[in-house]
């Protein structure tokens, strides 16, 4: 598994005596786009929680780009590299769009500067104002957090996590809860995005990875199930068996 | 042309609130009442870092206020020490007993930090009662004399109230002028991004806890510089200035006046200390028509008395600047 950009190793996460994540190992390579896919249940957003810092596994490692990375702290993940945009929308409310771009933006620049007015820092403003164009929310730049409708917040979640300018993006349901024009955006965005970096999705809409990734890992029950490309993913007759007899 | 005027206040809101503060003994009735409420609207700013900005309510910021005081006094009465190094001397230790406070405080959240927070408070209540030798205990610390204040060759006359309350000024100023740089800063950034979203904010790349723990130490400093102050005032300590009833005025000014706004909780503080004043002419139970009137606003100007004016004036703003 040389040359991985992630590797996670034998990852198991215990809540008390339920086993969410079992010995899981997989790695991701550079610059590709995966998906983790697997019915409710099967452990993605645990997965996901695992690699991007929200807790430490029980047992197992976590290596990026060869550093193991293991039980380090939230805040280190974004500054390695690694930034996580959120399943359930989680931007900070009653800040402007602008405003919670720029927040996220200034982690690269400046954190614990007490006397420097931040109103001086013009790249910062205009990094903020870029990355609002790039997700399409330009004209919405000085309205309250709170105040966009769902699926702008999720655009807004994006350009979040784009601020810190992340080696390895991961998404945890980009489109949930999305209308099927902002769906098409959305997948339209995670391309153009993928083109410049590793990107990992968690994603429970079969058909919508089917098209868009070129990975995809199967899990199920908190085991790792398959992995492999959307066509040998579709012709594995574990994954068929797992899908068909949830459905 | 309001918003015009509006921004421009904002923008200058160290200038404006001094240029009111300048002016301000002239309209309250004695001066007295003018020095408690620049000293107060100071430590309620000082309590608003913390409350209104970065989403921490502490039960304990009178452990900052009598500290200061107490630090400051005793630094005068058994230390001999010129009064501004004095002053210096309950700021330092503010921030200090902060320090310690902050760091046991910031592991929990929610209603356990308040509780955390008061009862450390009421530990350093304690030992400072109980320190008689230092502190005077019961009876608080007497003796805190500062009669003329020698400003290079020129000497003021410090038992003058008038000159008292200016002296006093350009330390809040100086204070003021500071916490507006903090909220201005990219720091400030970061201490909002925690009162609204922790979690998103420490994904987003800034530790948490360290900022937690530096906006504390920071609250503690200013409302140490309020004490100190408020000992020179006083040229006493009460001790009453550690109870936690002492904490508990800082979250109701902060209220009244809208937590969160710059100005907001001078305002309150302000309010506080007028109908404290009107309504003790009146009643020996003067806390229940402060209490009344706390509740009106709590009810129906959750956003305090500067906040809702603020609100109202750019409402009225807003539709002009349109067009």
């Amino acid at each position: 598994m040389s040359g991985a950009i992630l590797e996670v190793e034998n990852v198991t996460q215990r809540f008390g005596k339920f086993v969410a994540l079992n010995r899981v190992s997989v790695a991701f390579q550079p610059g590709k786009l995966t998906a983790i896919i697997g019915p409710n249940g099967a452990g993605k957003s645990t997965f996901f929680n695992v690699v991007s810092g929200a807790f430490a596994p029980t047992q197992g490692r976590i290596r990026f780009q060869g550093r193991d990375i293991t039980g380090l702290a939230q805040h280190e993940f974004a500054r390695i590299g690694i930034a996580k945009s959120f399943q359930i929308t989680n931007v900070f409310k009653q800040l402007s769009a602008h405003e919670n771009v720029r927040v996220a933006a200034q982690m690269r620049e400046s954190r614990f500067e007490l006397l420097r007015p931040r109103a001086g820092m013009k790249a910062l403003m205009a990094k903020a104002d870029t990355l609002l164009e790039r997700v399409g929310l330009a004209a919405l730049r000085d309205k309250t957090a709170a105040d966009l409708a769902h699926g702008q917040q999720r655009a807004l979640e994006i350009a979040m996590a784009l601020a810190s300018e992340p080696v390895l993006l991961l998404m945890d349901e980009p489109t949930a809860g999305m209308s099927p024009e902002e769906t098409g955006v959305m997948m339209q965005l995670i391309t153009e995005l993928a083109a410049e970096r590793t990107v990992v999705l968690v994603e429970h809409k079969m058909k919508l990875v089917m098209g868009l990734c070129e990975r995809l890992i199967v899990l199920h029950h908190g085991e790792f199930l398959a992995e492999g490309t959307p066509e040998e993913i579709r012709n594995n007759a574990d994954v068929r068996r797992v899908y068909l007899g949830q459905e | 042309m309001t918003t015009d005027l509006l921004n421009r206040v904002v923008r200058h809101r160290v200038a404006a609130v001094l240029a009111f503060l300048l002016l301000f003994p002239l309209v309250m009735p004695y001066e007295a009442l003018a020095i408690n409420i620049l000293i107060f609207g100071l430590y309620a700013v000082g309590f608003n870092l913390l409350f209104g900005y970065t989403g921490m309510l502490s039960f304990g910021h009178a452990a900052f206020l009598g500290v200061g005081s107490y630090l400051c006094g005793i630094a005068i009465v058994s230390g001999g020490w010129p009064w501004w190094a004095a002053v210096f001397a309950g700021v330092a230790a503010s921030a200090l007993v902060g320090l310690v406070m902050g760091f046991l405080a910031i592991r929990t959240r929610g209603i356990y930090f308040s509780m955390v927070t008061l009862a450390l408070a009421q530990i350093v209540y304690y030992g400072f009662y109980k320190a008689e030798r230092w502190t005077g205990g019961e009876n608080g610390l007497r003796g805190i004399r500062v009669e003329t204040i020698d400003l290079l060759g020129w000497k003021l006359d410090f038992l003058n109230p008038i000159t008292k309350y200016y002296v006093i000024l350009v330390f809040v100023a100086a204070a003021l002028w500071f916490v507006s740089r903090v909220l201005n800063s990219p720091f400030g950034a970061v201490i909002e991004a925690i009162r609204e979203n922790e979690k998103r904010a420490a994904a987003c790349g800034f530790d948490v806890a360290r900022a937690k723990l530096l906006v504390f130490v920071l609250s503690a400093a200013v409302c140490g510089l309020a004490g100190a102050l408020r000992a020179l005032h006083l040229s006493i300590v009460p001790i009453d200035s550690l109870h936690y009833l002492q904490s508990g005025q800082a979250v109701m000014m902060c209220l009244l006046g809208g937590m969160g706004t710059f100005f907001g909780p001078f305002v309150g503080a302000g309010v506080f200390l007028y109908l404290e004043d009107v309504a003790t002419a009146f009643t020996t139970h003067w806390m229940a028509a402060v209490g009344v009137i706390f509740m009106v606003f709590v009810l129906f100007f959750p956003q305090g008395v500067w906040g809702s004016i603020l609100f109202w004036l750019n409402r009225r703003a807003a539709p002009r600047a349109l067009q």
